[in-house]
């Protein structure tokens, strides 16, 4: 048995997100260096600031500032940061109840060691270098030292307390790009690496399902509407039959292809349904339904490049209207 | 034990437009729901459970909703639910919160769906580059031409058709004030002319994208009976499935889709929907959907569909509108699509359609498909309670 074949699936996209009231304020007030809470329906105030009350449902927007110092009220150490993650070196992530808060901030804290991090310890926000409206503009937390302990001898004053803030700023941040990336290995499994070896040798080799006999191409290792493995190998076409198509007038992005072209169903001659491909070598507007084809092979591509008439008569409807 | 009766009291949408910039996702599905609360004249404590639809997470890369949007929604400390079916999402969403108060699971459960394609990529996420597979050579309408093509090719229908149903949903959705598209100047003239994107299907047979979310409170009697404004009555709702492919599909009418209106037929024991129904919410997303789901759906025999729209039969003035609001055609939030369908059919026998209303609409028929002709939800909702 051949090897089944595996490959990378990346799936990457800039997501958008627009702030609403409430985030806008909290992510401009970061760019200028203050830190935005907002005050729930209980009077307490929580940072980052939530747009709806988590008890009441009320909406919020009562915003206050709060201290950019805080108090660690747990954490976690990170031996071997990851790519994206807040600093390059290992690090503590740490939950930052900021004075004046009553929630906890995550955040990353630069430390030198698990031994220099404790509940309880006092830190402060290093700012990043390029102030930035988003939460990489806060670059992480580091200690703040036992002079920053309100309980501590020769500490200034206790921590202050929220101030109200009506959270206006000039040129307010309204929107940020979330970049999402997952990393896959893709396996089409054992019926579709066959099905695409096959195809290596410029063959199309389908699978019969053993109870309604129809061949699927490409095979899936089982007939959905049975729920039965199919095993026997069946090769089809190389001909087959355009059963329905349209014709493509805008151009696609990633896609070499001059418009208008047609993107149609072929059935190949005993294949149990249709595949999609392109229709060539016959103008656009005389691709029908019925038309007979044949697969044009590309070096170097794994897929048939498109399908051209094989010049002969047209199949009759009821020959593959189920296929369409 | 027979059923409880389900009542929609509540129904609240966002205006439909390109892009909300001024809220984030939490502030649009607030609105939807704020708004269905208010026409229940209920407050957040007054709800049970929230359920709740979106489109497929790629699209806008919000994988977990029901995390994220619980404290606009008011959801927590009770159960939240979050249900996935594709475009047909919003009518699956709202049959699964019909499906806890029919069972006396909770009396009163708020039903939410939305989207902000503005903020998402459906194309992309649709398209994902799957190693060893050849990429669509298409676009999202050339997924759906060839099915349409196949349809004319089936009935003999004219090619005339499609700009028919577009023409007529535009001009309904003039009278929604909650739809996206308002094209004042529309005429048939200008739907011929548009560009043909994907021959058989033109420019202005297709939906828009659009950003927009729509909540429903439902009910058991007991809240029916408090409720400040005329209710809904559920009669009939079900869900079916089939694969995407597979050897005998049929895209034009998909089994599933008759056997899902089948169901609900018998369940509300409408034998004639033509004659029985008064108003239907149909999920037309090209304009040639509308003759193909009025065989799919039993309105019309096989082959017949689009002689009630050439016909005019489906016109608001028509005895068997289809899509008064403007449907799919004119507001297109993917998630919500199904629940707006859903909710608009409950509008009409509530009577509070506003302009579009379907005068005297006693019962009628909100219908939602999705992911490649894969999922179907339905429901037929009266303006009377159901005979239990």
């Amino acid at each position: 048995m051949t090897e089944v074949l595996r490959a990378p699936l990346v799936v990457e996209f800039p997501f958008t997100r627009s702030l609403g009231p409430v985030q806008s304020a909290f992510l401009t007030g970061l760019r200028e260096r203050t830190v935005l809470g907002v005050r729930t329906s209980d009077g307490r105030v929580a940072v980052p600031p939530l747009e709806y009350d988590p008890v009441t449902a009320a909406e919020l927007r009562d915003l206050v500032e709060v201290g950019t110092t805080g108090t660690v009220t747990t954490w976690a150490w990170n031996e071997r940061p990851r790519p994206g993650q807040p600093l390059a070196t290992p690090f503590a992530w740490v939950l930052v109840r900021l004075d004046g808060a009553d929630t906890a901030l995550l955040h990353a804290l630069d430390a030198s060691g698990p031994d220099a991090v404790h509940t309880g310890m006092r830190v402060r926000i290093r700012w990043a270098a390029e102030p930035a409206g988003a939460i990489t503009g806060i670059a992480c937390f580091e200690p703040a030292g036992p002079a920053a302990d309100p309980g501590a001898p020769g500490a200034a004053t206790a921590p202050p307390a929220a101030t109200p803030h009506d959270g206006t700023f000039a040129d307010p941040v309204t929107g940020i790009v979330a970049a999402a990336r997952l990393d896959y290995t893709y396996s089409p499994g054992r019926a579709q690496t066959a099905y695409l070896d096959a195809l290596a040798e410029r063959r199309t080799v389908g699978e019969r399902c053993p109870r309604c006999r129809k061949v699927y191409v490409p095979p899936r290792g089982a007939c959905p509407t049975c729920g039965v493995a199919t095993t026997d190998r069946v090769e089809v076409g190389p001909r087959g039959t355009v059963t329905t198509f349209c014709i493509v007038n805008i151009k696609a992005k990633n896609l070499d292809i001059e418009v208008p072209y047609v993107y149609a169903h072929i059935a190949l001659d005993g294949a149990g349904l249709a595949l999609h491909g392109r229709i060539g070598g016959i103008p656009y507007d005389r691709v029908r339904m019925g038309l007979r084809v044949e697969p044009v092979w590309t070096d170097g591509s794994r897929h048939p490049d498109h399908y051209r008439p094989t010049g002969e008569p047209d199949a009759p409807y009821d020959t593959y209207k189920e296929l369409l | 034990m027979s059923k409880e009766p389900v009542a929609v009291v509540g129904i609240g949408q966002t205006k439909h437009v390109a892009a909300r910039h001024d809220v984030s996702i939490a502030g649009l599905v607030r609105e939807a729901a704020r708004r269905a609360l208010d026409d229940a004249g209920l407050d957040w404590p007054d709800v049970d459970a929230v359920v709740i639809g979106k489109a497929p997470d790629f699209f806008e890369g919000v994988m977990m909703p029901e995390l994220y949007l619980a404290d606009a929604l008011g959801a927590v400390g009770k159960p939240m639910l979050r249900v996935h079916t594709a475009g047909s999402v919003g009518g699956s969403t709202a049959l699964v919160a019909a499906n806890l108060v029919a069972a006396r699971v909770h009396r009163t459960v708020l039903t939410l769906a939305f989207e902000k394609q503005s903020e998402s990529n459906a194309m992309w996420g649709l398209s994902l580059p799957v190693p060893f597979q050849q990429p669509l050579l298409a676009g999202a309408g050339g997924f759906f031409a060839p099915h349409v093509r196949a349809y004319m090719r089936r009935t003999g229908a004219p090619d005339t058709v499609g700009s028919l149903v577009a023409y007529k949903d535009r001009r309904n959705a003039l009278k929604n004030p909650y739809a996206h598209l308002h094209e004042h100047g529309i005429t048939l003239a200008k739907v011929q002319a548009s560009p043909m994107l994907w021959d058989p299907i033109r420019y202005s047979e297709t939906c828009p994208s659009s950003d927009g979310a729509c909540a429903m409170v439902l009910t058991d009697r007991a809240g029916a009976a408090r409720a400040p404004r005329p209710a809904a009555w559920l009669h009939g709702g079900a869900m079916r499935s089939e694969p995407t492919l597979f050897a005998g599909k049929d895209f034009v009418s998909p089994q599933a889709g008759k056997d899902c209106a089948a169901d609900v037929y018998r369940q509300a024991g409408i034998t004639d929907p033509r004659r029985e129904i008064d108003a239907v919410e149909m999920y037309v997303p090209f304009s040639w959907y509308e003759p193909m789901w009025l065989e799919n759906l039993g309105f019309a025999a096989e082959g017949e569909g689009w002689k009630l729209t050439e016909a005019g039969v489906t016109e608001l003035d028509g005895d068997l509108p289809v899509n008064p609001s403007g449907g799919v055609l004119s507001t297109n939030p993917i998630g919500a699509s199904g629940m707006i369908r859903f909710a608009e059919a409950a509008l009409q026998v509530r009577g509070a359609a506003g302009e579009h209303q379907v005068p005297g609409a006693r019962r009628a028929l909100g219908h939602a498909y999705g992911g490649g002709a894969q999922f179907f939800a339905m429901w037929l909702v009266g303006s009377e309670p159901p005979q239990t």
